[in-house]
């Protein structure tokens, strides 16, 4: 034993004394985790959140969260003698009188931006694999609140250097909260110790965007993980890969040094970015004033589709018993986000509840195979993305030279026409792929060679499935449901059945998800038609004999002893490291 | 005990064929599994990578690891002398990227080339050097057993016995009601997040909002400048910025630019026949008309006019008003016009307000109605 080894020992113990640890790693170090390029998104927003305190932490040493008017002296000569607050002011230090500060302050922008990108795209993989299914609707809804939070952290973070563009950001959400009926004038008030901009938000603000937030954040992701942990990471169908079991690698060694090594890479590629790339160059913005403001004045991408919102809403006000009520601003900027994150959140429990399904879901959906979650996903994409294009419309508008009150009315419109027909279209898309897919497992593939029998006939040659794609598209199978039953108005003893209205419309939902479902092959048929398949190749197979070739293995450090010949499997090649796994 | 497991390949059903093989490994003939996961993961095809099977391209792997490990270590070194050795103000030319502070983008390329270096070279060892050979775990449902299930409500039961939770009523309830109130407190505590001034209470948010710095008689200064304006300096189709001469010591006084943000101003001036119609007669001054600055949708501070049609848009929510129509909304989510400010010029010739904006300026509110 080397001394290394010796010092790691007594260490273990020292700690497993005081903690029990080692009962966890024997546990937990060969624990499985599934592989899929789509599981490295969730990895990409904790990482990229990760960089993101780390180089928050570095500015905090740096920013003042103080609107305190000074005159800036720093190196940046257009802004020299200009009166502006000190929040301003400590960021231009940052950017230029701080080395390397202007790279921590793009890379903490970057890492943001690609955190929320990261979340988004994590949450789309989850809902449209249906991963959010039992016994994992906790962590969905944890997933929407942690969206909600990044887009609050985002917020909060672009308003606090004070500069034009995020001013008047905050111009905009203090005219949205005095746009909440009743309460909203004095909410405005409170939060922004009186009118705007007053001399006390940011400083407050600041509060909430190193420490609220982030601190929510940082117990959620680590509430989020655990129950990855203990309820075991989903996997998509393949060979040997059930509802039951997990097939992957083991966390140690092989995910220890491929997830801590993607960490290493999320962080320099936003290095790089962060070095190479400007993000909100605020000295061209200026300091923050009320009365000025630029054209062109964009959010960060991820409040894009709630200020495209804003944009395209009829100019709605009521005046009722003397009290305002804006609708204009107060449906676009509270009622319908609040609407769309409940319903995000809540989507697992009305999926569940409209088909019946209440089993355990460990195999993951392939999105054809759910016709309508994915409809339903696509749909919710197509709203977004209308809205993103509405925050966009000035841009838009010069750039293409265009109307901007035509693209206003174009969105004002597809906003409510586009979803549905992206809708019926993603669903007839899903099941021309299922109608594919069943003669895939009844014909195998068309190989687009013609073969002439002895007795003159010409068939095409079927190529069988390998195992995995056999697998992968054979598990339609089980994601295949009949529609639960219609219901009755009465019983079999003519009793008026109570739950007729719920059991009613639960059927049409039912009906609705499943109702236009392809009908799978039984095994039996894949069976037959696979066997089908392999007789054709079996006719064929003289005609491209040649020899396999016989690979030889031989030991080497650390690597597999194999002697030669025949596909290894996994199980010979476990074997022959004497199931050391 | 380990719930590590490889499947027994003798579930599989064999059905009778050889085994035929083809050039990549995959067994042809014979049916692998009869439903999804029937294939134990242990029987799967495995390709063994070349560096299993080839101990020279092994080593070159295991090269290649360790130079992008040493890419990192040099990285970390460049980076330091990138710290101290360039002028944080020098600017230098990048293909591409154009001009940059030359600095900030050697202390990132070199950090973040390491960095990723140090990710890259792990990856590689992982997939090339650590078995690639997938195992099984079992799964286990979430649901307790049934025994800890009924020892879990036994305990809660005598828990609830003990304490007497269900037998003291009016413990319990005075308990709830104490639990309510409690965070009362709390929330009265966030009343002075706003405090007027001089204790007490001042006026209400409502009061405030109706309220800019504008008072008969003011005289009207451009923005930036602070100079007094003469009719005759806007020429027709002009467009002037302006605040109330004594904006700045209000700010120095208030040491805040909330006035700033109520009082700004835009001077238009048009033909006097152009103008269709104001919100009040004869408050413009010779064609000369002021609209506060402050959009009345949500208030960014309107400033893009287009002199042709008089028409002003907001930069943020493209809220369209026309000026030479009493500043009333023609499209956009703006729902009210934009207040007009009665101006004339005082004895000295200077524009000044008639008298203060009679509606609030900014975004509508609840109680404005």
């Amino acid at each position: 034993m080397s001394t290394v080894e010796k010092v790691g020992g007594s260490v273990a113990t020292y700690v497993d004394n005081r903690t029990g640890s080692n009962r966890f790693l024997a546990r937990n170090l060969k624990k499985v985790f599934p592989d899929h390029w789509s599981f490295m998104l969730g990895e990409i927003a904790l990482y990229s959140f990760i960089v993101v305190l780390l180089t928050g932490v570095f500015l905090t040493l740096f920013y003042k969260p103080s609107m305190v008017e000074v005159v800036y002296d720093g190196s940046y000569v257009p802004l020299k003698g200009v009166m502006m607050s000190e929040a301003y002011a400590s960021t231009l230090d940052i950017s230029f009188d701080v080395r390397g500060g202007l790279l921590i302050r793009q890379m903490h922008h970057w890492a943001a931006l690609l955190f929320i990108a990261a979340m988004s795209v994590h949450m789309m993989r989850v809902f449209f694999t249906g991963a959010f299914r039992k016994p994992r609707e906790f962590n969905w809804i944890i997933g929407v609140t942690l969206i909600a939070l990044g887009l609050a952290a985002g917020f909060s973070g672009y308003s606090l250097p004070d500069d034009l563009l995020s001013g008047t950001g905050l111009q905009i959400a203090r005219g949205i909260i005095q746009a909440i009926p009743i309460v909203g004038t004095w909410g405005a008030f409170l939060l922004f110790d009186g009118e705007f901009p007053g001399t006390e938000f940011i400083s407050r603000l600041y509060g909430v965007h190193i420490l609220l937030v982030p601190g929510l954040i940082l117990a959620l992701v680590t509430v989020h993980l655990m129950l990855v942990w203990v309820q075991k990471h989903t996997q998509f169908p393949g060979p040997g890969r059930t509802n039951n079991n997990v097939v992957g690698y083991p966390l140690m060694p092989i995910y220890m040094a491929k997830a801590g090594g993607f960490f290493f890479v999320v962080f320099g590629v936003i290095t790089l970015i962060g070095g190479l790339v400007t993000v909100n160059p605020i000295w061209i913005f200026g300091p923050y004033t009320p009365d000025q403001v630029s054209a062109g004045s964009q959010p960060d991408w991820y409040i894009g589709w709630l200020d495209g919102m804003l944009r395209i809403m009829p100019n709605w006000e009521t005046v009722l018993f003397g009290y305002t009520i804006s609708w204009n601003i107060f449906l676009p900027a509270v009622v319908i986000p609040g609407i769309v994150f409940t319903a995000a959140a809540l989507y697992p429990f009305l999926e569940a509840w409209a088909t019946g399904d209440k089993r355990d879901h460990n195999l993951l959906d392939r999105p054809r195979n759910a016709p309508v979650r994915t409809g339903i996903g696509v749909m919710a994409i197509t709203f977004y993305f209308l809205l993103f294009i509405g925050g966009g419309n000035d841009i838009i508008a010069i750039t293409f030279d265009l109307s901007i009150n035509s693209i206003i009315w174009f969105l004002r419109i597809a906003v409510i026409v586009g979803p549905p027909i992206a809708f019926l279209i993603t669903k007839r898309i899903c099941l021309g792929l299922q109608r594919r897919d069943r003669e895939k497992l009844l014909h195998g593939y068309e190989s687009g060679r013609i073969l002439r029998l002895p007795h003159g006939e010409f068939i095409e040659v079927h190529e069988p499935l390998t195992p995995k794609e056999r697998a992968v598209i054979e598990s339609a199978v089980e994601a295949y449901h009949t529609p639960l039953p219609a219901a009755q108005k009465t019983d079999a003893n003519g009793v008026r059945n109570k739950h007729y209205r719920r059991e009613n419309l639960r059927a049409k939902l039912s009906h609705w998800f499943y109702g236009d479902a392809i009908v799978p092959p039984t095994y039996d048929e894949i069976e037959a038609g696979q066997a089908h398949v392999a007789h054709d190749a079996a006719i064929e197979a003289p005609l491209h004999e040649h020899d396999v070739d016989t690979t030889v293995m031989v030991p080497f450090h650390g690597g597999i002893l194999h002697t030669e010949g025949e596909p290894a499997t996994n199980r010979e090649q476990l074997e022959e490291r004497g199931g050391n796994l | 005990m380990s719930d590590l497991t490889t499947r027994d390949s003798a579930e599989t059903p064999d059905h009778g064929h050889g085994p035929t093989t083809d050039g990549d490994g995959t067994d042809l003939a014979r049916p692998l599994f009869t439903g999804p996961g029937a294939l134990p993961a242990a029987d799967v095809p495995h390709r063994p990578r070349a560096s299993d099977v080839n101990p020279k391209a092994a080593r070159r792997v295991e090269r290649q690891i360790a130079a992008m490990f040493m890419l990192a270590v040099l990285m970390v070194i460049l980076f330091v002398i990138a710290y101290v050795g360039i002028d944080p103000y020098t600017m230098a030319y990048v293909p591409v990227l154009g001009e940059v502070g030359a600095q900030n983008a050697a202390l990132g390329f070199t950090f973040g080339l390491g960095v990723f270096a140090i990710g890259a070279g792990a990856i590689q060892w992982a997939k090339k050097l650590m078995p690639d050979v997938e195992v099984v775990q079992e799964r286990h449902t979430m649901t307790s057993d049934a025994e800890e299930t009924d020892a879990a409500a036994e305990q809660f039961e005598r828990g609830k016995e003990e304490s007497g939770f269900g037998q003291y009523r009016l413990i319990r309830r005075t308990l709830i009601a104490a639990l309510a109130l409690f965070p009362i407190p709390l929330v009265v505590l966030l009343r002075d997040l706003w405090s007027p001034k001089n204790g007490g209470f001042g006026p209400s948010p409502s009061e405030v909002l109706s309220e800019t710095a504008w008072t008969e008689g003011m005289p009207i200064v451009t923005d930036g400048t602070y100079v007094k304006i003469r009719p005759e300096e806007i020429p027709v189709g002009g467009l002037v910025s302006a605040l109330p001469e004594n904006i700045n010591e209000i700010q120095e006084e208030e040491h805040n630019l909330n006035a700033r943000g109520k009082a700004a101003i835009l001077l238009v001036r048009m033909e006097p026949d152009e103008i269709r119609s104001q919100q009040g007669e004869g408050w413009d001054f010779e064609g000369i008309v002021a609209y506060s600055k402050i959009c009345t949708h949500v208030g960014c501070p309107i400033a893009l006019y287009e002199h042709r049609t008089h028409h002003l848009l907001c930069p943020c929510h493209q809220s369209t008003f026309d000026l030479a129509d009493a500043g009333n909304v023609i499209f956009g989510p703006a729902a009210r016009r934009m207040p007009q400010l009665p101006i004339g010029v005082n004895e000295e010739g200077f524009l000044v307000a008639k008298m203060p904006f009679q509606e609030p300026v900014g975004p509508s509110f609840w109680e404005r109605g």
